[in-house]
């Protein structure tokens, strides 16, 4: 009996599939053009008993294919926890969202900060901004050099700041400086966004951009506390949604005789 | 619409072409938003009814007015004196500020980060729009914040039908005084321009057609503070719109008989959704028809709107001016006195507001406060911070304008937070 939970997010779907609270898989694509058709193909896959769906695209899946859904900040709340249970504050961003977290004690989310409307310090930004100095995503997280650098990217706006970015590689500084400015750019962005809230610890980096290593180094150094990185970082609301689904499961009083409706 | 009012629309100067583009997009957006609702109060066919008929019937019945030579006054905000302008037997209506029309030309007056209520009553008026506008004898303004103000000046370039009243913005006794001022000015004015003089009796009238509107509107408030709600806060916020356009006798008796139908609903448990369900007041700035965005948001989330501190909600039906005044400047005073009571954050330091949003959410038994402030809307944005210190409910601060770009974070936040209160 197994479960699926799948996020929709702006860049990538991701799914996890678990049975008794054990993963049996993890599922990461690109959402490209036609999310819905990606995400029917996942559940053709795995023909969970019961799927869930969160993220950006959730409601995509709920109108097509009657499948409930959570919002990414719940779902985010039940995967980071169960990726590291010591979790209290997580640090979500995303392709297009930043998102801070803050659970209680048991794990419910008490209160979430979120940037508004647009790409302004999100993962999309930092795609941009790598392809603008020709890094590809995982280099770009790697780059090694004066982290105290003066350089500032002023502009969060991602087309100002990558027309910023233009005339700095253009005034002759080296492109490893430039990132390490736009990445302190972003830094400052989800530390203002950390400092609104009193932070709770351990603070967990999850989502799409906690493969970034300087990122982490960046907000680590300013806020002064560690930070929690698992290696499943991208699955964290999958597999909330997942674990979700079969909470549901039970609640509802097991098994249904219209099973596996998503094959 | 019941008739073609094309005839009257291009007699009135508007873009027909673009007009009818309007009011197709208006009906797709009721259709969808409202007429999709479940198990509606019967009492909101009347409702549905001038929506349908919001450029037409109406239109046509404020053209007659004029025949008679009533005079329509146009306003923008609760401020305004009603009272006053039913004493000369004249019209009385909000004008159309709450869609994104006619931006690009709003934006060759005003600055791009202009709050949308500003751009839209610009817009409307200069992409030719609101038949509202074009009815008007006297547009009155009022100084709460900058950005009126400054539009006003522009507005009345493009009108010439301005009249500004100025509100203070603090609640000392010169600042009364100089309201009381301002009223008894407004007085002349209408009088001036009806030719009609206010009479004590006229004024007494008139200031109980508006209470009664008001007593109306406070008994639909405290009907949606029961469990389950027995009707939608998308339904409730068309009321209130609908309150600032419509007859105001008319609507007293329309809004009175939802109520009865209501209670009945009540003394059923008979409800819009089931027991339990989370339960939402909305607080911050005004919601100009049509603007259903956030109450549409929070409906398709899993929650009910059960209230909304804002102008076009609580701070336009709160306070009764006092009926018992027998001459015609204790009439005035009592008038001032009333408007003086309404907590705009226009004033300083408005510590009440914080007091009414705590009572509102007590009496409205409501699970979480959605502080909602127009993008720009300096005064509300920043209230939206004070607020959050000074409570103990859940609650969360959103700024948004007319548009759907941030529709789907907006979703998002919104459904994150209904999650929080189950």
């Amino acid at each position: 009996m197994s479960f699926l939970g799948i996020d929709i997010g702006s860049r990538y779907i991701k799914a996890v599939l678990i049975e008794k609270g054990t993963v049996i898989d993890w599922f990461k694509i690109e959402t490209s053009y036609e999310p819905l058709n990606r995400s029917l193909e996942i559940l053709k896959k795995y023909c969970p008993i019961k799927a869930v769906a969160t993220g950006y695209g959730r409601h995509l899946l709920s109108f097509n294919g009657n499948i409930p859904t959570i919002t990414e900040i719940k779902a985010f709340a039940i995967g980071a926890r169960a990726l590291m249970p010591s979790c209290r504050t997580i640090i979500d961003i995303g392709g297009q969202d930043t998102k801070i977290i803050i659970l209680d004690v048991r794990g419910n989310v008490k209160k979430f900060e979120m940037n508004d409307r647009c790409a302004a310090g999100t993962g999309r930004f930092l795609e941009i901004m790598a392809s603008a100095l020709a890094y590809s995503i995982d280099e770009f997280g790697k780059i090694e050099g004066e982290i105290e650098s003066p350089l500032q990217i002023s502009s969060m706006c991602t087309v100002f700041a990558e027309s910023e970015v233009i005339s700095l590689i253009s005034k002759g500084i080296s492109r490893e400086e430039i990132a390490i400015a736009i990445h302190r750019a972003i830094a400052k962005r989800v530390i203002s966004m950390l400092k609104k809230i009193s932070l709770e610890e351990d603070i967990v980096f999850a989502g799409g951009c906690a493969g970034n290593i300087l990122l982490k180094k960046l907000i680590e150094i300013d806020i002064g506390k560690r930070i929690l990185i698992h290696e499943k970082h991208h699955f964290a609301g999958a597999l909330g949604a997942a674990i979700y689904a079969e909470k549901c499961l039970i609640e509802e009083g097991g098994e249904k005789e219209n099973e596996k409706v998503y094959c | 619409m019941s008739k073609d009012y094309t005839i009257l629309w291009k007699e009135l100067g508007l873009d027909l072409v673009k007009h009818d583009g309007l009011l197709s997009v208006l009906s797709d957006a009721y259709k969808n938003i409202y007429l999709s609702q479940k198990n509606r109060p019967e009492g909101m066919k009347y409702f549905d009814f001038v929506i349908s008929e919001v450029h037409g019937l109406r239109i046509e019945e404020l053209y007659e007015a004029k025949k008679e030579k009533r005079k329509v006054i146009g306003t923008f905000c609760v401020y305004v004196p009603e009272e006053l302008v039913l004493a000369v037997d004249g019209v009385f209506v909000g004008l159309c500020a709450g869609a994104e029309v006619g931006f690009e030309e709003a934006e060759k007056y005003v600055p791009r980060n202009t709050c949308a209520l500003i751009k839209a009553f610009m817009g409307f008026k200069l992409s030719g729009l609101c038949p509202y506008v074009e009815l008007t004898d006297l547009i009155v303004g009022e100084t709460t914040c900058d950005g009126k103000k400054k539009a006003y000046e522009i507005f009345d370039e493009i009108t010439r039908k301005m009249y500004v009243m100025e509100i203070p913005n603090m609640k000392n006794d010169s600042d009364r005084k100089l309201w009381l001022e301002e009223v008894r000015k407004f007085k002349d004015k209408i009088e001036e321009i009806s030719g009609k003089e206010i009479t004590l009796n006229l004024l007494k009238k008139a200031t109980e057609i508006v209470n009664q509107k008001r007593l109306a509107l406070q008994r639909l408030n405290k009907l949606r503070a029961y469990d389950p709600s027995t009707i939608s806060g998308l339904d409730a916020l068309l009321v209130n719109q609908i309150a600032f356009y419509d007859d105001p006798v008319r609507f007293t008796m329309k809004v009175n008989e939802l109520c009865d139908e209501l209670e009945e609903r009540v003394r059923k448990g008979n409800g819009i959704a089931p027991k339990g369900t989370p339960r939402i007041l909305i607080s911050g700035s005004p919601f100009a028809i049509p603007n259903w965005k956030l109450h549409a948001i929070v409906e398709n989330s899993g929650a009910v709107v059960v209230g909304e501190e804002s102008c076009v909600g609580s701070r336009n039906f709160r306070e009764l001016t006092d009926e018992n005044f027998n001459s015609l400047d204790e009439g005035l005073e009592k008038i001032a006195m009333r408007y003086m009571g309404i907590d705009c954050a226009c004033f300083t330091p408005n510590k009440e507001r914080i007091d009414n949003v705590k009572s509102l959410f007590k009496e409205l038994k409501a699970d979480g406060v959605i502080h909602c402030a127009l993008q720009f809307c300096t005064p509300y944005m920043m209230e939206a911070f004070k607020i959050e210190k000074k409570i103990d409910f859940p609650y969360i601060r959103i700024e948004t304008d007319y548009s759907m770009e941030d529709f789907g974070q907006l979703k998002t936040r919104v459904e994150a937070f209904i999650e929080t209160l189950r």
